[in-house]
This record gives C-alpha cells, structure tokens and sequence, in this order.
C-alpha cells in the first residue's frame, strides 16, 4: 500500500461553510469535512483516482477521507475544518490556546483494494 | 400568504456582517434572500429551522425545567466554564460574563483558537488599523495574508475591498492593486495582480525580512535569488515597492496567520511590518474575522473583565492567561466540572480530546439549530437566532457595532432571556 508523509494544514472551503449552515448533520457537511486535497504530483505518487478513499494518520488520531486535487504545494494536504479534521489534531496548544490547526504531521496511506 | 419584504437586513455568519440584504419572509418563515453569498443565503434560510428539542438529560422537558438543572449543575460545580457566544448578540455576551463571575468559574470564547493571537498581539504592539468603509473608499491596495475571503467571507471584494467603488475608488478593481500571500493558490489568489505562494510556517521570517526592506536595513546574509519563505527576495522587493507607492494600503490577515507556527509572533511581527510602512504612506491591519459576532466577544469581554479571552474569575476577580485559562487548554487538562456553551458548537470545531472531555462533564448547551454539540448535551435549550428572530448588537471585524433586528417570531426564548433565567436561578442557590 503507498504511503506519504506529509503536512496537514485545516482550511474554509465555501461547499464546508455552505452546507453547515444547512445543517451539520447533513450529508453535504459530512462529505465536504471528509474531503481531502491534495496536489496532482501527490497524487501521482500515491496513484490515487479522484474520490478514492485513503486513510490519514496522526499522532493523536486516524480518519479515512475522500481525495479531490488541486493545484498546490507537494506534500502539504488541505482538509475543511470539521469534526474529520478534528480527530487528527493534537490537543498541544503550546500556551496560546490554539491547537495546530494550520499544521501537523501526518501519513496518508492508501487502502487496499 | 403576503409576502414581506425586509430590506437593509444584516446577514449573522461572518464577521463582513454585510448589512444590505433583502429578506423575503412568509408565514413567518424566510423564503428568499437577494444580496448576499451562498453561505449567507443557507444561514438566513435554514438559521431559525430546524430548532432543537428542549431536553435535560435525554427526556423532553419545560424551559422551566431546564433553567433549574443547568443552575443546579452549574451552582454545585468547583470549576465551571461559560463558554462560546460567537454567534450571539453583544447583550447576551454581557449577561454571560455576569454568570462566570458569580459563579467563579471560567470564561472564553471562540476567538481563543482563530484569531486570539491577533488580540494578544494587538496588546503588545497595537494595531494600526481602519474601518472597511474606508477601505472601500480610500485603498488603492489591497493585501490578503493567510486569508481566502473568496471562500470564507464572499462578499468581502465587492463590498468593501478588491472591487468594491469608492469615493477615491470610483473605478472599483482597476483604481486597485490586489496581493495575495498564501501557501497555496487559492479562489482568492487568482484574483490577484501579485501572488506569493509561500512555505507553511515561514510568515515570521517574512514579515521580519520585510520590515528589513521596508526600512532599508542591509540584508548582507541574501541575494535577489534567495528565497524567504520559498519566494525570491526580489519578489518581497516587489512587494514593498508597491507598498512604498501606494496612497493608502489595507492588509487583511486571516487565521493563516494566526493559527500556524509562530501564532501571536506571527501577527506580531505583521503589524510592526504595516506600522514601518506609515513612514512612507498610509498602511493599517485588519483581521478578518470568522464568526459574525467574535468581535463582539472580545468587545464585551474586555469592557465588562479588561481581558478579551481566556478569563478565570475562581478567585473572585477576573485573571487573564491565554494557554491557561483557554477553553481547550481547561478542557484537555480536565480542569472543567460542569460547562455552558452558548451560540456555538464545539463538537464541529474542538480537538477531539477536549469534545471527550465535556462529554465527561454535565453540559449545558444554547443553540436555535441542532448541532452536533445539541446531540449529546446533557442539558438542550433551544433559542431564537440572533438577527432573524432575536434582535441585539453585533461587532464587525472593523469594530464597528451593528444593530440587528428580528424579522420573524420564535416560540423560543433569546440566549439573552434564557441567561438571564439562569443567573437568577443560581443567585438564589448560591445564597442558600
Ligand atoms: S460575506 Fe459574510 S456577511 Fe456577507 S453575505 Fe456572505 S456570509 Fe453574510
């Protein structure tokens, strides 16, 4: 199974925004939370195919997420902020108060087929 | 069924609070919207649907009922915590701080892990900042650091920044220069005239190389070619040229900034940048804010504590230490015994360790719409939504304070109304 270490950094997407204020037990905020970017280089390397699951893991945590590319820096992956995103963040928040939304570790693995 | 029109209308998501939609309203329910983005258009259509159940422990119950289990739970607690108010009226916000400080307990809200660090770092060195009405009028430069207004706040370019027309903007985009610096190309971005795709984390050494050429400091160590945070130095020269030339310059920051490595630094070491550039012409800050009324937080907070986040009243008087007193940092230590959380939800928006440890706790939640917080709340009051059918005070990002009106009737009470109850019902415990 390919695998990648990379940097997780959390982000506003307008389908996230959109499709929460409808309701956050909607299907369309569950998927767009659990939708992953990547960029096509990335994409390459792992041989994803759009909307592929792959599984992202942690130090604090695992989730599985959808992938869709897009232009962008290689080996940095954007995810919607939401409850996905939040099963992987750290609770450190080294004495501010924010945890690393904009930035940890994490390996993407893809699944067996 | 006659259909009202309600014009002049501000929308409650974000912190742009556009204050010009058409509200189209039947049997009191809002049926259509003009002037405003999608995200807006979902939270006017869908903002006072949806109510929850009034709920105390699981089992449906009276608001009467529910107002004495949440002054019980919260007036037998060593260590609770009032927390949220992101998307509430500013008179709401006061009535809660109110209640911290009876109760001894803890008080913050959702600025202590977006744009916090901008508050902090706003004690340390100020913040040379505008409204957005001058922005509008005046700047012939508009600069995005870590924000992606085309995403979060969509009506912030026609409104009031990139292409909005002024008095000294009568041409709107053309009488403008547009930067975007972001660690990816973005919708925003691509409306930009100059774009600086940058390394993750590299903001601080940005803005200090920056404000090295801004103030034309030998860089002895760098070439043209060298890169500053993954951009060549000749590019950042760029940049402060058109600083350096401009009339009147606005940089929008947003929670890239804030929220990656380097934090408060990061906003820090930004606005020591824009206040160098005030040598040369006229440049302020502006943080754009997320939630419609997180200003506001930060408002009340610190008119009624002197503190804008991160409070802890268990000594009797409010004390401030963001890392300490912050909502995630009290939950992951599992400093919290009981919590009440209004206008917000942290099961969308907190680590997981921290929604684990309210799950542990008694938990009393305020919201008009169900969320993933109302799922599991020990305790459930359902209200009325700030700006559609409960009127109050909200904060936009430039400080300026904006009234809302109510628009429709809700058989529920006002976050306000239900705080009020409360605080009256724990007085009377606390003084027996
Ligand atoms: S930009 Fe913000 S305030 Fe304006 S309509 Fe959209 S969500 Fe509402």
């Amino acid at each position: 199974m390919p695998a990648k270490q990379g940097f997780l950094i959390t982000v506003r997407t307008a389908r996230q925004g959109a499709a929460m204020e409808k309701g956050k037990l909607s299907a369309e905020y569950v998927a767009e939370t659990a939708t992953l970017t990547l960029s096509p280089r990335d994409y390459e390397e792992l041989g994803l195919k759009e909307g592929q699951q792959v599984k992202l893991s942690s130090d604090s945590g695992q989730a599985l997420v959808t992938c869709r590319f897009s232009e962008g820096p290689d080996g940095v992956f954007f995810l919607p902020l939401g409850p996905t995103a939040n099963a992987l963040i750290g609770e450190q928040t080294y004495g501010t108060g924010v945890p690393s939304y904009k930035g940890f570790n994490v390996e993407i693995e893809t699944l067996d087929a | 069924m006659p259909v009202t029109i309600h014009k002049d209308i501000v929308c409650t998501f974000c912190g742009a609070l556009c204050d010009d939609l058409e509200m189209h309203v039947e049997n009191n329910k809002v049926i259509d919207v003009k002037n405003v983005c999608g995200i807006g258009r979902n939270k006017a259509l869908h903002g006072d649907n949806d109510k929850p159940e009034c709920r105390v422990y699981g089992e449906r119950a009276t608001l009467e009922e529910a107002y004495d289990a949440s002054a019980r739970m919260l007036a037998q607690a060593r260590s609770p915590l009032v927390y949220g108010f992101s998307s509430t009226v500013a008179e709401a916000n006061r009535v809660g701080v109110e209640l911290a400080e009876i109760l001894r307990g803890g008080l913050d809200n959702c600025s202590s892990y977006c744009h916090g660090p901008g508050v902090l770092a706003r004690q340390h060195v100020g913040l040379p900042t505008c409204t957005l009405g001058e922005a509008k009028n005046r700047a012939d430069l508009v600069v995005f650091w870590g924000a992606n207004p085309m995403e979060s706040h969509m009506r912030h370019f026609s409104r009031y920044s990139v292409q909005a027309k002024g008095m000294y903007t009568p041409l709107g985009r053309k009488d403008r220069k547009m930067a975007v610096v972001d660690v990816r190309p973005t919708p925003s971005s691509k409306n930009a005239d100059l774009f600086f795709q940058v390394t993750p984390g590299s903001d601080y050494e940005i803005a200090t190389v920056l404000r090295a050429l801004v103030l034309e400091m030998p860089l002895p160590t760098l070439t043209d070619d060298s890169l500053v945070g993954g951009v060549p130095l000749a590019r950042w020269r760029e940049l402060v040229e058109l600083i350096k030339q401009c009339k009147y310059c606005v940089v929008f920051f947003g929670i890239g900034l804030t929220q990656s490595q380097g934090k408060d630094l990061n906003v820090e070491q930004l606005i020591r940048l824009v206040s160098d550039c005030n040598r040369y012409t006229r440049v302020y800050a502006m943080p754009m804010r997320g939630h419609a009324n997180v200003n506001g937080n930060n408002q009340v907070f610190v008119w009624q504590t002197g503190y804008p986040l991160a409070i802890s009243f268990n000594r009797g008087y409010p004390r401030f230490n963001p890392g300490e007193f912050s909502v995630i940092d009290m939950l992951n230590r599992g400093d919290v015994d009981a919590a009440i959380i209004v206008a917000t939800d942290p099961a969308a928006h907190l680590p997981y360790t921290a929604v684990d440890a309210l799950k542990k706790i008694p938990t009393i939640v305020l919201d008009p719409v169900n969320s993933l917080t109302t799922e599991w709340a020990n305790v459930v009051i359902p209200v009325a939504t700030s700006g559609l059918s409960a009127a109050g005070t909200y904060y936009r990002m430039d400080n300026v304070p904006i009234r809302l009106r109510k628009i429709i009737d809700c058989e529920w009470p006002t976050d306000l109304e239900v705080l009020q109850n409360i605080k009256e019902r724990v007085l009377n415990a606390k003084d027996h």
